[in-house]
């Protein structure tokens, strides 16, 4: 029997004028899993993300969440059926603090976030409100909670990106280089925090991009492997170590 | 209270009602320039239902409000596609197509370029327009605090990456734009009934680019930025009067200077916030 | 009587054209509206009026007035833009917005709200080219523009000055490690956009028989009008922009009656940024979100 993947994307193409960003991906994910996407820089990872999330259209093939097809579907469409997103640069709103993002992102959640209820849902409201509280105490930011989320420290902020999209329930996490410029000790506790969130939310996929290797191969269970917007490779971590193609995509061909 | 004292009250009240009708759109990242159109709506649409067909102010200015409204739900549908300075040009555009349209249309009820006159036979009192501008300040007050406040803000800040947390910043956009331009009808229909006379040169791109300049000196961010700069604005020739006609200058130059020192406006949101005024614990966690 | 509009209409277009250049210069370099060039516009012809009231012949006058202007300009780059480069684009607009009022307010204190207009400075002859009457002042009016348009046009593409400037319109970082030094190639930007818009209004004070220290706010406008029908950051844009302003304009008095001129150009303007907002030169950016 087998399982329908949370996510898969079938043939997809991107070009960006003459440039072929993305050619006949395929690419499948299992709810619950948590795999990596790597490859060299330019291979396409962020526009991956970027064509899931419904910024860009496809300009071929097709995405699915679970069995429904969201090639075609609007960024906040997309969100709402379960799909969140952190950015390879940290992109916080200036002017709200950590707990308003957590509000923010949970505002589909309640109708009145939606314009579509005047008064809120009390019983809702508490759910949520302890949810987020949840949330944050998970990521260990519940102390920063009151303080604007641009002023924390660089490796809080990106963890404030995680807790947003958390805030959305998603049933997959899509990661964009979470451990993008930090020391080891931050990416050491960067990979407690996504064990912890892959221990307590059992059902949630994650799909994480990054370009340290080690990070990848402790977190992922299943890797692939992009260059020039191709498929070159996929596998277990202990298959992608000894592959030679790996190796040519990052070290270039031996002469 | 004097004649003098009272007609300085309606003024301010009627330019923090239109600081307000530019936050909304402000708040969502959105810049109007164009909001005495919709006060030009309000003012002219209320003024006929009053004088031509003798509706009684208060459903007169409900009305008006609601074309007015309706029209900026309308205008903010492509405004939807345009970004910073080709909304402000668009709305700058609105704005002026309004102006002309109550100069060249609609003459034999209105006046046309001579305006209209007679606007009843008395001004209504200052409460009227104050009653209107404490309802629409709790309104803002409750609308700040709620999720929807807090979504506007977001999307102000950063409108893909809201989309992408599941706002829907189109519904978004475009009620504020009406909302904005509800308000700025009101005001407009109250400025009407106060003054009793309207032309559409009042409503021309100066009185726009003043409504903006409220909210921005007084602070972009938060509704009671718009009220302190109304109030900046009504009430600071009363205290510059040995400046006589250079007035108008020094305001001018007050803008630049701010710009330069204060760029968000004098109020910002955080001073709202109940740690801002105590420093001690802004520095919470070890 | 289509052929008089028609050229009636350039005339006028091509002011709006300079005062669209001085726009689209600083816009296209620096990616700032300058809102206060409309009164740098009427600034042009009140020094340009004074000057000649002072005895001054026109051929000092006005290109007097021209460096006044720029240099007014200049003083705008100083407090508008060099401290505020940093800040979100809306600061700096605001700032020549207030730059607007100052210097149209003072120019109320200073030279009265009347109206006056320049003196008599030929004699004028009337022309017939086919069924189009010309005066002799309106031909060298649009010669000095249509000079003045090449001439930019030229200085743009062919001085190094003019390349620098197109430098920082493309990147101003990459342009600086070229050596392209950008502390004297943004004032440039701001001094000859000051001394167009001057020029502009002189012209204008000429054609239309009208100095007065209110002349600049709607010919401000349509000539943002014009840059961004014309594509923004484009100089022929902004030429191709000014004269279709024009045109419409006087067609639509011509021919639909005077109050409908302001709903004709606004409307075109409306029409122009929800159909195709680059302009009809413009070349559309990718605004593409980065993500």
């Amino acid at each position: 029997m087998s399982v329908t993947p949370i996510l898969s994307l079938k043939d997809v193409d991107k070009n960006f004028g003459g440039l072929t960003a993305v050619d006949s991906l395929d690419l499948q994910v299992l709810p619950g899993q948590i795999c990596g996407l790597i490859g060299p820089n330019g291979a396409g990872k962020t526009t991956v993300f970027n064509l899931i999330t419904g910024v860009y259209p496809c300009d071929g093939g097709a995405v699915f969440l679970g069995d429904r097809e969201i090639t075609s579907a609007k960024p906040h469409r997309i969100t709402r059926m379960g799909v969140a997103r952190t950015f390879q640069t940290i992109r916080l709103f200036p002017n709200l603090t950590t707990w308003e993002h957590i509000l923010v992102a949970q505002n589909f959640l309640t109708h009145a976030g939606n314009g579509r209820r005047i008064l809120p849902d009390r019983q809702r409201e508490k759910e949520l409100k302890a949810e987020a509280q949840e949330i944050l105490t998970l990521l260990d930011l519940w102390g920063d909670r009151q303080r604007k989320a641009v002023t924390l420290p660089y490796g809080s902020q990106r963890k404030v990106e995680i807790a947003r999209a958390l805030a959305t329930r998603p049933k997959l996490l899509l990661l964009d280089e979470p451990a993008a410029g930090m020391n080891i000790r931050e990416t050491e506790e960067l990979l407690h925090i996504i064990a912890k969130i892959h221990a307590k939310k059992q059902g949630m996929a994650i799909l994480v991009i990054d370009h340290d290797m080690d990070f990848v191969m402790k977190i992922c269970e299943y890797i692939f492997v992009l260059n020039f917007g191709i498929r070159i490779t996929e596998g277990t971590p202990e298959d992608i170590q000894q592959d030679e193609k790996v190796k040519e995509a990052y070290l270039g061909k031996e002469e | 209270m004097s004649i003098y004292h009272l007609d300085l009250m309606s003024a301010l009240g009627i330019n923090v009602l239109l600081a307000l009708s530019v936050y909304c759109p402000m708040v969502t990242g959105q810049l109007s320039i164009g909001n005495a159109g919709f006060m030009a709506i309000g003012a002219y649409i209320s003024a006929m239902l009053t004088v031509h067909l003798h509706i009684p102010l208060f459903p007169a200015l409900i009305a008006a409000g609601v074309v007015a409204g309706f029209i900026g739900l309308l205008v903010g549908f492509p405004a939807l596609r345009l970004k910073g300075l080709f909304l402000a040009m668009a709305t700058l555009g609105f704005g002026e197509i309004v102006r002309n349209f109550f100069m060249n249309f609609l003459e034999p009820l209105t006046g046309g370029a001579y305006g209209f006159r007679g606007i009843g036979n008395d001004p209504i009192s200052v409460f009227w327009i104050w009653g209107w501008v404490i309802f629409f300040l709790i309104f803002l007050h409750f609308l700040s605090r709620s999720r929807l406040g807090l979504a506007m803000l977001a999307t102000h800040d950063d409108e893909t990456v809201s989309e992408l947390m599941g706002v829907n910043i189109v519904r978004l956009k475009i009620g504020a734009f009406g909302l904005g331009a509800f308000i700025a009808g009101v005001a407009g229909g109250l400025f009407a009934h106060y003054y009793l006379y309207i032309e559409p040169e009042f409503f021309n791109v100066w009185k726009s680019i003043y409504m903006v300049l409220f909210v921005i000196m007084g602070g972009m961010l938060t509704f009671w930025g718009g009220v302190m700069g109304a109030a900046i604005f009504t009430l600071l020739p009363e205290f510059t009067r040995i400046l006589h006609d250079w007035r108008g200058a020094f305001f001018g130059l007050v803008i630049i200077v701010l710009m330069i020192i204060r760029p968000s406006g004098i109020l910002t949101r955080d001073m709202f916030r109940w740690d801002y005024w105590r420093p001690s614990l802004k520095e919470a966690k070890p | 009587m289509f052929l008089q509009q028609l050229f009636n209409g350039i005339m006028l277009g091509s002011t709006y054209a300079l005062i669209a250049i001085s726009f689209t210069l600083l816009m296209g370099v620096l990616n700032m509206l300058n809102f206060a060039i409309g009164e740098l516009f009427m600034l042009g012809a009140v020094f340009g009026l004074t000057f000649v009231n002072f005895g001054m012949p026109f051929y000092v006058a006005f290109p007097l007035a021209m460096i006044c202007t720029g240099c007014t300009c200049l003083i705008i780059e100083r407090v508008s833009f060099r401290p505020l480069r940093n800040s979100p684009p809306s600061v700096p607009l605001l700032s020549t917005m207030g730059f607007s009022i100052l210097i149209g307010s003072t120019a109320e204190n200073i030279w009265g709200s009347e109206r006056s207009q320049f003196p008599q400075w030929i004699e004028p002859v009337d022309f017939h080219i086919g069924p189009v009457l010309i005066s002799s002042t309106e031909l060298i009016i649009l010669a000095a523009a249509v000079v003045i348009m090449i001439g930019l046009d030229l200085f743009i593409q062919r001085t190094r000055i003019g390349r620098g400037m197109r430098a920082v319109a493309e990147n101003i970082d990459t342009a600086s490690i070229l050596g392209v030094d950008s502390n004297l190639i943004i004032p440039a930007a701001f001094f000859a956009s000051g001394a167009l818009a001057g020029a502009s209004g002189i012209l204008f004070g000429l054609s239309f028989s009208i100095v007065s220290p209110f002349m600049g706010m709607e010919p401000g406008i349509k000539g943002i009008a014009a840059m961004i029908v014309g594509g923004m950051g484009n100089i022929r844009g902004a030429i191709v922009g000014g004269m279709l302003i024009g045109i419409i304009e006087v067609l639509s008095v011509g021919y639909l009656g005077a109050t409908a001129k302001d709903f004709a150009v606004y409307g075109a303007l409306f029409l122009a940024l929800v159909i195709r907002p680059q302009g009809i030169l413009g070349m559309l950016q990718a605004e593409r979100e980065r993500i």
